[in-house]
């Protein structure tokens, strides 16, 4: 566990696990995967020293289910993988949301379709953001674009799963989860839950009444009733909306990206603002909720929209529809493969910019 | 009118309420021996039930304990979760035939193999019975069902798998028993098992697991007689009974420390 | 008369296992049916007497529906000695 103020250089996966135990995190359980192993392997040298659970699943299915035991109970749990993994993971992460528990779940995500490649891709967005899995409902999704945000927003998951008895991912990438960088510790002092009573969770009954979790609701217009109140628990989470806006004030174009491309993005623009070009960035760190609010009151502005993802096209849809009515997006994607540099980012701006080069 | 007392008590952890099963089906006494052990061991209060989904999917409101629904195949690694985030729980899950030999049998052999402390209570009724009878990993070679209309033939869907030999061939088992409830004697001999896997791991030895073959006179197409009959007939002569393993017995068990 | 054993008639679905099991064999069909429409067993008058309270059928009985008491211990006299349930 981590000292208050302590700032150490770490790798972005490592950043994740020390956050997750300072949050409390009482259970990991983690299937080996490329590029997420350092999760599992650091949290399964820690967890046990400190009294709670690592277990290596034999699946990605049975990892999320284990997930899916653990936060019934009310402790604080997750689970981490990487693209194909969290394929195998919707199915618990929709009975979760359904039974409306709170559970973590980690996306180092990695090029796809299928077996894709290793290395980094942002083609998981309409996965994680849309639903990957069946039925009407919602995960939380959280995209750091350092390595201190990978530590403070694994922090701020496991506080929003609780808050909102939900599922939430934090979603980064091989660049996240291997990049290098200094974080500074935040307090290892919250509690892991394991004997509170939330109200909920399984404790076995003792003297009260029986509790139940489940997610199975046949009663005439109980499903309805059910989905309904999910509906508004969904929108009511646009309060916990977060997003970062860099030079967008007197921008003509705003760059929207999340995550590592966010990150690389705002290198470019700096680049590009020293040549006086009035680019601006707007970050979506929660991809849901997702910033809708502020890219309309941007947009409404006369501001002027270039999407880059490292994707085909995702993220770009919830943009347009974000800015509809007064504004058009232009699209980049960078494709999965190759590890985007600001450079490759200077043409496609200045494009979006009408700039003839 | 009635003198004397009970000779025959329902335990007080099972509702009294009507079940939803057909007539003559064997999941009523499978879950009324795990409550009778419930109420024997006095587990009650601190059990944890993981459903399953097969016809048993609402055993939660027959149980009146701690309970949380699985994904289909999915209550051993529930099951896992639970235990290890409350290990002072006694955690176990009810399962059917497709659920834990089919869709499960990932989750089912490494909860086993992982030794976890947990119970596992598998009813076989050789078919899926909640989907309208369609064949199941047990189903018998011959036995007729709506997606083996001409009966399993072995040489496609290869033999019913025997689950119970498997588990207790796996090192983190610690007890596993094959019993029947068609019979007085078998329902007996069938309560002392169910008692065991719920013992072997509260005693920290490993995993429990208790295959109790049963009835599914719907699906079978038979009366609830004839389905009874069945059992004896066709399915114990495959499905042999009896305790395949049992470490219960023995004195020290090398296994982690459990914190005082 | 004494009646060792009694069926919960409304929880009865008509199985007929506890017929199978019984050893004196003294539980019948009866040409009742309970208002969930299943025809019910029951153990006429006049072979009650017969019931051992071995409780055979109530441990077969998939559906809770039968109860079963020991016959009360009686004294010299023949008197009840036991206590008395209801
Ligand atoms: C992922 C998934 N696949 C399929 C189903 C449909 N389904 C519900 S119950 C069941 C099989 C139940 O059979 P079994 O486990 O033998 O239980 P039984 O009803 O016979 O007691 C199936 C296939 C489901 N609910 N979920
Ligand atoms: S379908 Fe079969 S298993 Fe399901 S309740 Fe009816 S008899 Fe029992
Ligand atoms: S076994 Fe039970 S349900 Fe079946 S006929 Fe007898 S009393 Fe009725
Ligand atoms: S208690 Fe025994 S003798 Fe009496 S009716 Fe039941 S099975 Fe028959
Ligand atoms: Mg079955």
């Amino acid at each position: 566990m981590s000292t208050t103020g302590e700032r150490v250089l770490i790798k972005g996966n490592e950043a994740i696990c020390r956050g997750a135990v300072d949050a409390g995190c009482q259970c990991f359980f983690g299937y080996p995967i490329t590029p997420q192993n350092d999760i599992p392997e650091y949290m399964s040298k820690v967890l046990p020293s400190l009294g709670r659970a690592f277990v290596q699943a034999e699946s990605e299915v049975a990892a999320a289910n284990m997930l899916l035991g653990a936060a019934a109970c009310g402790v604080r749990a997750m689970t981490s993988s990487s693209s194909p993994g969290i394929s195998l993971k919707q199915e618990a992460i929709s009975y979760m949301a359904g039974t409306e528990l709170p559970a973590v779940i980690v996306n180092i995500s990695r090029g796809g379709p299928g077996l894709g490649d290793i290395g980094p891709s942002q083609g998981d967005y309409f996965q994680a953001v849309k639903g990957g899995g069946h039925g009407d409902y919602r995960q939380l999704v959280l995209a750091p674009g350092t390595v201190q945000e990978a530590y403070d927003l694994i922090r701020k998951a496991f506080d929003l799963a609780f808050a909102y008895r939900n599922p939430v991912m934090v979603l980064g990438d091989a660049i996240i989860g291997q990049m290098m960088e200094p974080v500074t510790l935040g307090s290892a002092t919250t509690p892991t839950n394991v004997d509170q009573d939330l109200g909920w969770n399984l404790q076995g009954k003792g003297q009260r009444h029986p509790r139940l979790l489940k997610s199975l609701h046949l009663t005439d217009g109980a499903l309805a009733g059910h989905n309904i109140r999910l509906r508004d628990k969904y929108e009511s989470m646009e309060r916990d909306v977060l997003f970062d806006n860099f030079l967008v004030d007197d921008a003509e174009l705003i760059v929207v990206a999340f995550g590592s491309i966010g990150r690389i993005a705002k290198s470019t623009i700096r680049a590009l603002r020293a040549s006086g070009k009035k680019v601006g960035l707007h970050r979506p760190i929660s991809l849901f909720p997702f910033p809708s609010q502020e890219l309309d009151r941007l947009a409404a502005s006369g501001k002027r929209f270039l999407t880059i993802e490292h994707n085909l096209g995702q993220m770009v849809e919830d943009v347009r529809l974000a800015i509809r009515k007064h504004a058009d997006s232009d699209f980049y994607g960078h494709l999965p493969g190759n590890l985007p540099t600001p450079e490759d980012f200077e043409q496609p701006i200045l494009a979006a910019l009408g700039v003839r080069t | 009118m009635k003198n004397g007392k009970e000779a025959f008590t329902l335990p007080g952890v099972l509702a009294d309420i009507p079940t939803h099963y057909c007539p003559g089906c064997q999941h009523g006494v499978a879950q009324r021996l795990v409550a009778e052990c419930l109420d024997e061991l006095a587990l009650s209060e601190k059990a944890i039930c993981i459903g399953s989904i097969g016809c048993s999917v609402f055993i939660y409101n027959y149980l009146l304990v701690d309970s949380v629904e699985a994904p289909h195949g999915r209550a051993p690694a529930v099951a896992t979760g639970v235990k290890r985030a409350r290990p002072e729980a006694a955690v176990f899950t009810y399962q059917g035939d497709g659920d834990l030999a089919s869709i499960g049998m990932a989750e089912t052999m490494h909860c086993a193999n992982r030794g976890e402390r947990v119970t596992i209570i598998f009813v076989n009724n050789t078919v899926y019975g909640m989907t309208g009878g369609q064949m199941a990993p047990t189903t018998m070679v011959g036995q007729r069902t709506t997606t083996c209309p001409g009966g399993r033939c072995a040489d496609n869907e290869g033999q019913p798998i025997k689950m119970t030999e498997i588990i207790a061939s796996l090192g983190g088992s610690a007890y596993a028993a094959r019993v029947a409830v068609d019979s007085v004697k078998h329902v007996r001999a069938a309560k002392k098992a169910v008692r065991k896997a719920f013992e072997a791991p509260l005693n920290n030895l490993g995993l429990g697991f208790v295959e109790i073959l049963a009835t599914c006179p719907t699906n079978w197409k038979m009366t609830p007689v004839q389905a009874n009959e069945r059992i004896a007939a066709e399915l114990i002569p495959y499905f042999p009974l009896g305790t395949f393993k049992d470490v219960t017995e023995l004195e020290t068990i090398e296994g982690p420390e459990v914190a005082e | 008369m004494e009646r060792p054993i009694a069926f919960r008639e409304d929880r009865c679905k008509g199985c007929a296992l506890c017929m199978t099991v019984c050893p004196k064999e003294i539980i019948t069909m009866s040409s009742r049916f309970n208002t969930s429409g299943y025809k019910v067993v029951e153990v006429r008058d006049e072979v009650m007497e017969t019931c051992t309270s071995c409780a055979a059928c109530a441990l077969i009985c998939p559906d809770y529906a039968i109860s079963v008491w020991r016959k009360p211990a009686r004294d010299k006299k023949g008197e009840v000695a036991d206590v008395h349930y209801g």
